[in-house]
């Protein structure tokens, strides 16, 4: 952690950073263990792993209030995790099974909790992001303060339905906040080599959208972020873009050779922005925990997510007479 | 000179109407703008003006007349001093439009060369959209695609498919492929790998994710002169751009009357992997198939996959090109040959049968002909053809199949409704009614969105034993 300047420290609780930690190694050991079943076989089709942005989602859901919305793309565990699903109903789906959160329908790419206000889960690159503005758009109508989270990537960004989107988020002041996840490749093409305006955010300012960017190794950097975003969105001031500067170590999905980019970069990623080993340190270091405490926490952890495969393995597959359900709607589906 | 008054038309459906009263008589001087008639359209009875000046010599159509067609003469009008014997009695119905194929006065002649639709057309009064053909089916086109004794290779579909490119670019260097992923990372299903080497940065193009925009931009390259092939990560992301690929690739050259199309290809894997899930595992073949001013092939071989490529390339019309993820590692003998295509509309029989015909095209054929050797063991003789290409579509090659097997299965991985197996069924209906023994029954895939789990894809997805099922219904055993 040599390259962070842990001097400057932030008024933060200990059950913050405790909580955070945990948070973010969940995702961490949740993931590891989803390409361990990939790679067995339990797993099937894409599987998109979200290591080394964890900082991303648990600074946001940080920042976020009880009652706010969320939408992203297939990239999508983290996110199921952190705003409070069952790791075991996620795995489960991973698995394609029964107690999974589709029964087993939607897999890794398309998972929903209306309970968590999780709209999914898509899959087309972009497409969600005209969705999040119109969950913003229903809660505007309602006349409530909630917020939308609309989390996509760097290589979404070039789409052109998310300035579709932004023209008309800024238009009716939607309070929806576009969480840009720049983890500098669209597999494997590099942010470099998609465009020549690269600050990604700045792109808002033509439409009239206030935004900024973000560490995204530095989950308090980016809880306060997000603490900005929500209370512009909540007050009535329309959108906000966060540009979230992270990375992720493995491949795209489980087929991505990787090749466009070189096993140094990934390291140096590794050893000296590693979101969790920041957390770890400032534990350590503000004598918040003891190695003890922090491996107690670990175990945990582990414990919950060999409990969530095991589960997911012993998961009956869904009933055959699952194939011709719910493709049309008996009666409206309740509204959140 | 004497001119004919003709019936006019006076709302858009109107094909013919009442003449319902004369407001002239023979004899009268009429100026342009004076009211001559009253006509009953479909719609309203309508007053009918005079646009030229002149007398009314004959009146050809008495008043109290219905059912006049639209463009019939209904008068003459002389000139001052004419007289209505001299000009003599109008001549038949004139007709309405100029002749088919001559360009509109004042249109240059079509650049390339306007080609009819590829889906039969209804001819005189026949209303459906099937063309009357004889009985028996035209002969089909039966030639071999290659020469007896052509030297083979074994070929995945993947290299086939990167051979052809590859020739087609040599070839002529107008053609480019542009895409996601194609250039530096060799392709997200390896297709394209090395052509980046081999042709450089100009000719093989990385895009960002905008579907809509580089299958557009595509487009405005083809109207320039260019070849495109704009590749997919996989048809699914086509839905991003499927405005411009009908919009405007496949109806310009019509809209502009032939004078400019979108002579390019849009290429890349098309239906279900395996576990991808909804929005990763759909078949279009019978989307784009619907659309005229497109032509779509979908091949199974790796021969086919060479040689309508390279087609798709040259051919002077914007081409759909289904391949399909699961085909691209499999191996079949390719010709080796100096210059091998094969032609669009031409379908292939793989096994010649004669107790019913299956039809099939792409990852369809894997089921059929596994079906079909199943169906031997059992005594049944299925005749397996693959289409191919989906437009222009081989009717003469499923018809007489068909009025010689007297039983049809079709076979095609994508949804049942409007399915091309639908399509197929019509078809045959019609021209071959008297030769059924059976309904003509389509293996389809479910009418489901495609599930994730294990065991509710290979529900979903259509399999062998159901192309065998039906068959045993088509032969009642
Ligand atoms: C419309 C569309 N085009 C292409 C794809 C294939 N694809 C899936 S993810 C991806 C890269 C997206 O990169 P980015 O937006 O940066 O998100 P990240 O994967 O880095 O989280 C591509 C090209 C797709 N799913 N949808
Ligand atoms: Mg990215």
């Amino acid at each position: 952690m040599a390259a962070r300047k842990t001097a400057e420290l932030p008024n933060v609780s200990k059950d913050d950073l405790l909580r955070y930690y945990r948070d973010m190694l969940l995702i961490r050991r949740f993931e590891e263990k989803a390409g361990q079943l990939y790679g067995m076989g339990l797993i099937g089709g894409f599987c998109h792993l979200y290591i080394g942005q964890e900082a991303v989602v648990v600074g946001l859901e940080a920042a976020a209030a009880e009652g706010d919305k969320r939408i992203t793309s297939y990239r999508d565990h983290g996110h199921m995790l952190a705003c409070g699903m069952d790791p075991k109903g996620v795995m489960a789906e991973l698995t394609g099974r029964a107690r999974g959160y589709s029964k087993g329908k939607g897999g890794s790419m398309h998972m929903f909790s209306k309970e968590r206000h999780f709209y999914g889960g898509h899959g087309i690159v972009g497409a969600q992001v005209p969705l999040g503005a119109g969950l913003a758009f229903s809660d505007r109508y309602r006349g409530n303060d909630r917020v939308t989270f609309t989390y996509f990537g760097d290589g979404a960004a070039n789409q052109g339905q998310v300035y579709e989107t932004y023209n008309m988020a800024e238009l009716w002041d939607l309070p929806v906040i576009f969480v840009i996840e720049n983890n500098q490749y669209a597999m494997g093409t590099s942010v470099r080599r998609s465009t020549k305006s690269p600050t990604l955010w700045q792109r808002g300012a033509a439409y009239g959208i206030e935004g900024e960017a973000v560490d995204g190794m530095d989950v308090l950097a980016v809880r306060e972020a997000g603490e900005r975003a929500v209370a512009h969105c909540r007050s009535g001031k329309g959108p906000y873009i966060l540009e979230v500067m992270t990375y992720r170590y493995r491949g795209h999905s489980m087929s991505d050779p990787a090749k466009y980019r070189s096993r140094e970069e990934v390291q140096k990623m590794r050893e000296e922005r590693d979101a969790i080993d920041h957390v770890r340190e400032l534990l350590t270091q503000g004598g918040h925990a003891t190695d003890d405490e922090l491996k107690a926490i670990d175990k945990e952890i582990k414990a919950i997510v060999n409990e969530a495969a095991e589960f997911a393995k012993d998961s009956p597959e869904p009933d055959p007479a699952e194939l011709w359900t719910d493709i049309y709607a008996e009666v409206a589906p309740q509204t959140a | 000179m004497a001119t004919e008054i003709l019936m006019p038309a006076l709302s858009p459906t109107m094909e013919e109407g009442t003449l319902a009263k004369w407001l002239v008589k023979e004899g009268d001087a009429v100026t342009s703008g004076q009211i001559l008639a009253e006509i009953e359209t479909d719609k309203a009875t309508m007053e009918f003006e005079a646009v030229d000046e002149g007398i009314i010599g004959r009146l050809l159509v008495p008043e109290g007349t219905a059912g006049v067609k639209v463009n019939t003469p209904i008068a003459l009008l002389l000139e001052e001093g004419e007289d209505a014997a001299s000009a003599g009695a109008p001549k038949a119905a004139a007709p309405g439009h100029p002749a088919p194929g001559q360009p509109a006065p004042g249109q240059p002649a079509p650049e390339q060369t306007a080609q009819k639709s590829d889906a039969p057309r209804p001819e005189g009064k026949v209303t459906s959209a099937v063309e009357e053909v004889p009985h028996p089916a035209r002969a089909a086109d039966t030639a071999p695609d290659w020469p007896e004794g052509t030297k083979m290779k074994a070929m995945t579909v993947r290299e086939a498919l990167r051979e052809a490119m590859a020739e087609e670019m040599e070839r002529d260097d107008s053609v480019f492929l542009m895409g996601e992923e194609v250039g530096e990372y060799q392709g997200a299903y390896k297709v394209s790998q090395g052509l980046l080497d081999r042709f450089g940065a100009r000719r093989v193009i990385d895009t960002p994710i905008t579907e809509q925009g580089f299958a557009g931009i595509g487009v405005g390259a083809a109207f320039g002169g260019l070849r495109p092939i704009i590749e997919f990560m996989t048809f699914n992301f086509a839905m991003q751009a499927i405005d411009q690929i009908v919009n405007s690739a496949a109806k310009t050259l019509y809209m502009s009357g032939g004078q400019m199309g979108a002579p390019m290809v849009f290429r890349g894997p098309n239906g279900a992997a395996a576990r991808v899930g909804a929005q990763h595992s759909q078949d279009y073949a019978a989307w784009y198939a619907m659309v005229p001013g497109l032509k779509v092939a979908m091949p199974y071989s790796a021969a086919d996959a060479k040689g309508l490529l390279k087609s798709a390339i040259r051919d002077p019309n914007p081409v759909i090109f289904l391949e399909n993820e699961i085909l691209y590692g499999r191996s079949f003998d390719v010709p080796v040959l100096e210059d091998f295509t094969i032609p669009f509309g031409k379908a292939r029989i793989w096994r010649e049968g004669s107790d019913v015909t299956i039809v099939s095209f792409g990852i369809g054929m894997a089921h059929a002909l596994e079906a079909a050797d199943r169906l031997a063991g059992d005594g049944i003789s299925a005749e397996v053809i693959d289409l191919r290409t989906l437009r222009p579509l081989d009717y003469d090659t499923v018809l007489g199949s068909v009025m010689k097997t007297n039983r049809c299965v079709t076979v095609e991985e994508g949804w049942p409704v409007g399915s091309i197996g639908n399509h197929l069924s019509a078809v045959i209906m019609e021209r071959a009614f008297d030769y059924l023994d059976a309904p003509v029954i389509n293996c389809t895939g479910k009418d489901v969105p495609m599930p994730y789990a294990a065991n509710l894809e290979r529900l979903a997805i259509l399999n062998p034993d159901e192309v065998v099922a039906a068959v045993k219904k088509v032969t009642y055993r």
